[in-house]
């Protein structure tokens, strides 16, 4: 038959593919610093003769399939990029190797990472997963609209004082929003931001038992200051503002501050990209005097899954990947504004990186000011600052983030939005077995 | 006779004709423009039409990240690989359906049609675990397997659809002069349902060219088809558009230039039968 070469070619080809030398298989989101990783691991290939296959993808395909093998032990891969929401929960199902190897390696010296990601990367004191890059939020604001308001942003401001300069620096007629803030519903989107705003409200998403606290005064405070700012000084349509759209706002100078990732301070301040990047000041995310900021905390992370046949390959990766000798070789081919930052101590301590980066001392104060494992004011029984560790979080921060997101477009008020969130969610925690 | 139509109404169709196409095709038309540009430029605030500096780097970049031709020899063998062991199973099916059908065949035809309603994800984990056990994943012949499986529902409808056009007389004709069953098959039904068959063809192996969804689940790195290069390359961060939309033109060039060929064959099979 004529198509009997096809399906040997097919085959022979499948074969090949499945026979090889030991390879890693790495599965990783795109983003800068992690393609950065993919072209210079060719040198971890040089030195140890391990041949790595890297599996690039979106961040919520990559968490789709890595959960998929993870959760049914598929073993398609030997290395993959989680976060600090997932680490603490795969730990405890048993589903990642602890990384004892990094831990007793005193070349790798494992008390130099952050303590406040190391802290939300480690069940039980041991370490599951290494911090690539880490990041917290904090305000980034106009310096020169701050001076013509009349206003000095202090190193840690209130909720106060972030209402009246944003009141003040908005500038209707020339375009200028006096704040910037995430709108888009999503677990990651704008409830990280009111996660972490509303622990500075002294909120919280649980009570010790893990009844849902939607009906409590501090939440009503959280949203009613997030919808009131939002309506004085925030931007137009911006219930569909996430990340990126607030970034090109604030690149285009119609922003007078804007709290989100410390990444980002890298993005408005490179000129190539932001107009206004000479006028960039930087602060800790706002408080209320009640011991906690609005700040989240998160980490890139690599970990190994239990089913990797290649486990100690995987960690030799690893421990190169996030080693002090990564970050100097980054700095030497790339300069070190493009190291990636917030996982270990002696970075913040290197003047070099000082100089390239302005805002370092803001970023390490707030991930320092982060605790994943002590994240509110009175006591929860999750770990998380921005999250709630616990697998049902992911469809249950959507689904209260997109009752705030309408709140915020007008198709609800913030008493029914806070009413409905707490309906929602006593009932997915009820048929979760978490409320008995 | 044909239907007098005033120049003005030709003018108006053509116009909105090309208006529709235009429509259709600007996406593409922008990709295609963005794959030239630098990444600065492609997201830059005020958005430029033509690349202001014209530059062949994305390829460059998309290619020295990813291995262009591994994946695209991938799609290519599980596109046609699935599409011929979708025909082969098929042809058959539908030729029963069409020439002998029983009780049951309409009831048959419709629970093969409603495999396609259920979302994908839906069986998502008996088949990862089916294909972690049969060590099926990541490999070329699990996801022609699995490609078939998805489009075998729509070849059997087409299949039958066309098959059902042709005169049963025909095929007794054949078997009045003694033809068996196999030839009756090879040697009067597919000749004459060759439009019907071609065009199924072309549209499956398309559909399994995008497919998207089972690609990049059940694959990691080895057996990954073009549509896995592609996401590869997406962010949500939107950091790097020209580069996306240069492995998105590469990962559409040759499906496009099999469309262009044959395009002729795929109007005439998917209108086969309309005029008697």
């Amino acid at each position: 038959m004529k198509l009997t070469p096809l399906f040997v070619g097919a085959m022979t080809l499948a074969l090949i593919g499945s026979a090889s030398a030991q390879t890693l298989t790495i599965a990783t989101v795109n983003n800068g610093d992690m393609i950065r990783m993919q072209g210079l691991s060719s040198a971890f290939t040089e030195e140890t003769g391990i041949e790595l296959n890297w599996v690039v993808l979106e961040e919520n395909t990559l968490r789709q399939n890595v959960t998929t093998d993870i959760a049914t032990n598929g073993g398609q891969y030997d290395i993959m990029t989680i976060g600090t929401y997932e680490a603490p929960i795969w730990a405890k199902q048993g589903w990642l190797k602890p990384l004892d190897g990094l831990a007793a390696d005193a070349e790798y010296d494992v008390d130099d990472l952050l303590p406040a990601i190391r802290g939300g990367l480690s069940v039980d004191g041991k370490l599951y997963a290494a911090p690539f890059y880490g990041e917290s939020s904090f305000i980034m604001y106009r310096t020169d609209l701050m001076e013509k308001a009349g206003l000095t942003m202090p190193e840690a401001p209130t909720w106060e004082f972030i209402g009246e300069a944003a009141r003040a620096m908005t500038d209707r007629a020339n375009d200028i929003n006096g704040i910037c803030l995430r709108g888009k519903a999503g677990w990651g989107e704008n409830m990280a931001f009111l996660t972490a705003m509303s622990n500075s409200f002294g909120a919280r998403w649980f009570d010790e038992n893990w009844k849902p606290q939607f009906d409590s005064e501090q939440w009503k405070n959280t949203l009613d200051t997030y919808l009131s700012l939002m309506a004085d000084a925030g931007p137009a349509g911006a219930s569909s503002n996430g990340f990126n759209e607030n970034l090109t706002l604030f690149q285009q100078g119609k922003c007078g501050m804007w709290i989100d990732a410390t990444v980002a301070a890298s993005f408005v301040t490179n000129p190539n990209d932001s107009t206004v990047a000479d006028k960039v000041g930087f602060a800790q995310a706002p408080d209320n005097g009640l011991g906690k900021r609005g700040n989240w905390l998160w980490a890139w992370s690599l970990a190994i899954p239990a089913s990797s046949q290649n486990a100690e390959a995987a960690e030799q990766f690893i421990n190169w990947a996030t080693s002090k000798d990564y970050l100097a070789t980054v700095a030497e081919k790339e300069g070190w504004a493009n190291v990636p930052p917030g996982t270990r101590t002696s970075l913040y301590e290197n003047p070099d990186y000082q100089a390239a980066a302005p805002f370092a001392a803001m970023t390490l104060a707030s991930i320092n000011s982060a605790d994943p494992n002590n994240p509110t004011v009175d006591p929860v029984p999750y770990v998380g600052v921005q999250f709630v560790a616990i697998p049902e979080f992911a469809g249950i921060g959507t689904n209260v983030g997109q009752l705030f997101s309408a709140a915020l477009a007008g198709q609800m008020s913030a008493a029914d939005a806070l009413a409905q969130a707490q309906d929602a969610t006593t009932r997915d925690m009820t048929r979760a077995g978490y409320i008995k | 006779m044909a239907r007098r139509v005033s120049t003005s109404t030709k003018v108006g169709f053509t116009v909105l004709a090309w208006a529709v196409a235009l429509l259709i095709f600007s996406p593409i038309l922008w990709t295609v423009l963005t794959a030239f540009k630098t990444e600065a430029e492609a997201i830059a605030a005020q958005p430029t039409f033509f690349p202001q500096n014209f530059t062949l780097e994305n390829f460059g970049a998309v290619q020295d990240r990813s291995d262009y031709f591994k994946h695209a020899i991938n799609s290519i063998i599980v596109s046609f690989g699935s599409t011929i062991l979708g025909l082969i199973i098929a042809i058959p099916a539908a030729w029963s359906m069409a020439f002998a059908p029983s009780k049951r065949t309409k009831d048959i035809l419709m629970w093969m049609l409603s495999t396609k309603m259920m979302p994908a994800v839906g069986v998502l984990i008996p088949i990862y675990l089916i294909f972690r056990d049969l060590r099926l994943l990541d490999t070329v012949h699990g996801l022609t397997l699995i490609m078939t499986l998805i489009n075998l529902p729509i070849i059997v409808w087409m299949l039958y659809t066309y098959f059902k056009e042709i005169p049963v007389d025909i095929l007794e004709a054949a078997r009045m002069d003694g033809a068996e069953l196999w030839n009756e098959i090879v040697h009067v039904l597919v000749p004459m349902a060759v439009p019907g068959i071609a065009s199924t063809l072309l549209l499956n192996v398309i559909l399994a060219w995008n497919e998207a969804f089972w690609t990049i689940t059940l694959t990691s790195g080895r057996a990954g088809t073009l549509t896995a290069f592609i996401s590869s390359f997406s962010s949500p961060q939107g950091l790097f558009l020209a580069k996306l939309s240069a492995a998105s033109l590469l990962a559409i060039a040759p499906i496009l230039l099999l469309g262009w060929f044959s395009q002729k064959q795929l109007v005439r099979g998917l209108t086969f039968g309309a005029v008697k």
